[in-house]
């Protein structure tokens, strides 16, 4: 059986302002350390297709959709803010993830 | 409707909206946002779906209904009953939704803007060509969103998008309190020049609905709050007061009262576009009167409208034919329409929207309404004499002549509550009186008021028998019968009267 992909993400970002920037680096970097293996991250610029926007009701930009791992999660936001952005993902810290991985 | 352009200032859209354009001068403002505030139940979206539907209907321009709080199958159904097929116009391409309504809670994670929304709203204008565009409510994106100064800054970003676009469009926004701040938010600070009150008011136990134009920036409009209604089939419909009066044109033209005695008093007839106000205690003949006025227009081959708010249809075909009026046969040949209602089915928009489309459909030259005062057991005050004010110049604008009666509330003398509110609004005033004279009840009516006429000025005495009514001659050996308070002039003439009688 395929292997299905722990991460699903899908980001909602409007052309390539700087907000969109920053949101789209944060979630790789979330990807990078916490979904090595298996991530599938997709972009949407509302900009080229509004309907996404549309068919998933999104109104802010930059907006995260979360599909997997359940719950789903909705966040908008640059999410520059890590710390927020790990506990509404319900992820743990970068730090204590390495002190569990060494223990 | 015709569009009131602004010599300088501002283009109008006209909105389709009975009685709306005339409160706004020609509709709103085109290519503006127009801010309709109002509290709960206040009618808000149905008059937001309401002005899209018109545009489509009236002037076939497409339209935008972004939602924000009942999603798009709600409002379907909810407007589906007003006739409006929602479903049809999207297939048509003519109604296109953007629903914001509320999705599954969202965390704020670091700085956004609503350009999604604002890109939802381009596609969806591009993919109908629409012209007008309703967001119903903003109160609503200030709960989704709750950091205001950005729900602020992007409604300004979408209203300006807006404007360039070349859309009139509407939004609503909610009130706390029917007399208070504009509206929740204070949305109207930065969103709109243009501001519409809705209010839905408990005065005197009864809901009475009003639009109020608050601001139409660069153009002008009506002051005040305008009364209006929302009916089952048609929707929100304005009764503008103040229409009146100006664009009425006279006419020294007469019509036979159908009573030739009356026709004297009045100087040779009612004139033709007249509001003829009867008025007497209970008993003096005011129906009778008005069962005359109308075999007066059925014999000129007029057609007649009776308006009873007191009796029935059967009381009313029997009553004429015990004076020998074949009423029956009048409406057989469509010479006569009777329309009986209790005065409580319904309040006085309703009322006054009902006989004007009763009106409108049976093109009637005289109007008959039995009576005013039982009409307005059912408004308070002000409403009432609107109500009046507005059928007056709807009738009179259609050059038919009605006649009202009111019922006194004292047998003797007095003028009743619905009198003093209305008689200026008349053209002409027939009172009925009971006189107590000699220890007998007898009756008199005289012309009080005939506008653009000379008149008889005499109280002259009447009976009412089996053939209808029958004016005598002049009582004028009593004065006092206005008042109630009788007096002979001399004792002589007390004497004389009661000799004469017992000789009668």
């Amino acid at each position: 059986m395929e292997e299905k992909p722990e991460g699903v993400f899908t980001l909602f970002v409007a052309g390539g302002s700087s907000r969109s920037r920053t949101a789209i680096a944060s979630l790789r970097q979330i990807c990078a350390e916490h979904f090595p293996n298996d991530c599938d991250l997709t972009i949407v610029d509302v900009l080229k297709e509004p309907e996404l926007a549309e068919e998933k009701n999104v109104l802010a930009t930059p907006t995260l959709i979360r599909e997997k791992p359940l719950p789903s999660v909705r966040l908008i936001g640059d999410l520059s803010d890590k710390v927020r952005l790990l506990a509404y993902l319900n992820l743990p810290s970068h730090q204590a993830s390495e002190a569990k991985s060494q223990s | 409707m015709k569009t009131n352009t602004q010599i300088k200032g501002m283009e109008k859209l006209p909105t389709g909206i009975a009685g709306l354009d005339w409160v706004c001068d020609g509709g709103f403002p085109k290519n503006r946002t127009t801010l309709v505030c109002g509290t709960a139940g206040s009618g808000k979206t149905l008059f937001a779906a309401q002005f899209l539907a018109e545009g489509i209907q009236q002037t076939n321009e497409s339209g935008l209904f972004v939602t924000f709080e009942e999603s798009p199958d709600d409002i379907r159904n909810n407007v589906g009953s007003l006739g409006w097929n929602v479903p049809l116009w999207e297939k048509q391409k003519k109604w296109v939704f953007v629903n914001a309504s509320p999705r599954m809670e969202e965390q704020v994670v670091g700085e956004y803007d609503l350009t999604a929304f604002l890109v939802r709203i381009e596609k969806a204008i591009k993919e109908v060509n629409a012209k007008r565009v309703v967001i119903d409510s903003l109160g609503a994106i200030f709960s989704q969103f709750t950091i205001e100064t950005i729900v602020r800054r992007e409604l300004f970003r979408i209203v300006n998008a807006l404007k360039e676009m070349g859309i009139t469009s509407m939004m609503t926004a909610e009130r706390d309190t029917e007399y208070g701040r504009v509206s929740r938010h204070s949305v109207e600070e930065f969103v709109a020049d243009n501001v519409i009150i809705l209010r839905n008011v408990l005065d005197q136990e009864r809901r009475r609905r009003t639009l109020e134009v608050l601001k139409l920036r660069g153009s002008s409009h009506q002051k005040g709050e305008c009364p209006f209604t929302i009916l089952p089939k048609t929707g929100l419909e304005l009764m503008p007061i103040s229409f009146i009066a100006l664009e009425q044109k006279s006419t020294s033209k007469r019509i036979r009262s159908g009573k030739k005695e009356v026709d004297d008093m009045c100087g040779g007839g009612f004139f033709r576009d007249s509001i003829i106000l009867v008025s007497g205690p209970t008993g003096t003949g005011k129906t009778l009167l008005a069962s005359e006025f109308i075999m007066g227009g059925a014999k000129s081959g007029e057609r007649s409208l009776y308006f009873a708010f007191e009796e029935s249809h059967e009381q009313l075909s029997r009553n004429a034919t015990s004076w020998g009026m074949d009423f029956d046969e009048l409406e057989k040949t469509g010479k006569l329409k009777m329309v009986c209602c209790y005065p409580e089915t319904a309040n006085l928009e309703e009322h006054l929207i009902n006989m004007k489309r009763v009106i409108e459909e049976f093109k009637p030259q005289r109007i008959a309404v039995d009576s005013l005062s039982a009409l307005e057991r059912t408004a308070i005050r002000r409403g009432f004499r609107d109500f009046v004010l507005c059928l007056t110049a709807f009738i009179k604008k259609q050059q038919i002549a009605g006649l009202f009666t009111s019922t006194s509330p004292s047998l003797l003398g007095g003028l009743s509550v619905t009198e003093a509110h209305i008689s200026t609004i008349t053209d002409s005033i027939i009172l009925l009186r009971y006189l107590e004279m000699a220890g007998e009840m007898r009756r008199g009516i005289t012309v009080l008021k005939m506008r653009g006429s000379k008149h008889d000025k005499e109280i002259r005495e009447y009976t009412i028998d089996e053939k209808g009514l029958h004016i005598g001659a002049p009582v004028n050996k009593v004065t006092g019968i206005l008042t109630g308070h009788l007096k002979y002039l001399s004792k002589e003439d007390a004497l004389e009267m009661s000799m004469s009688e017992s000789e009668a």
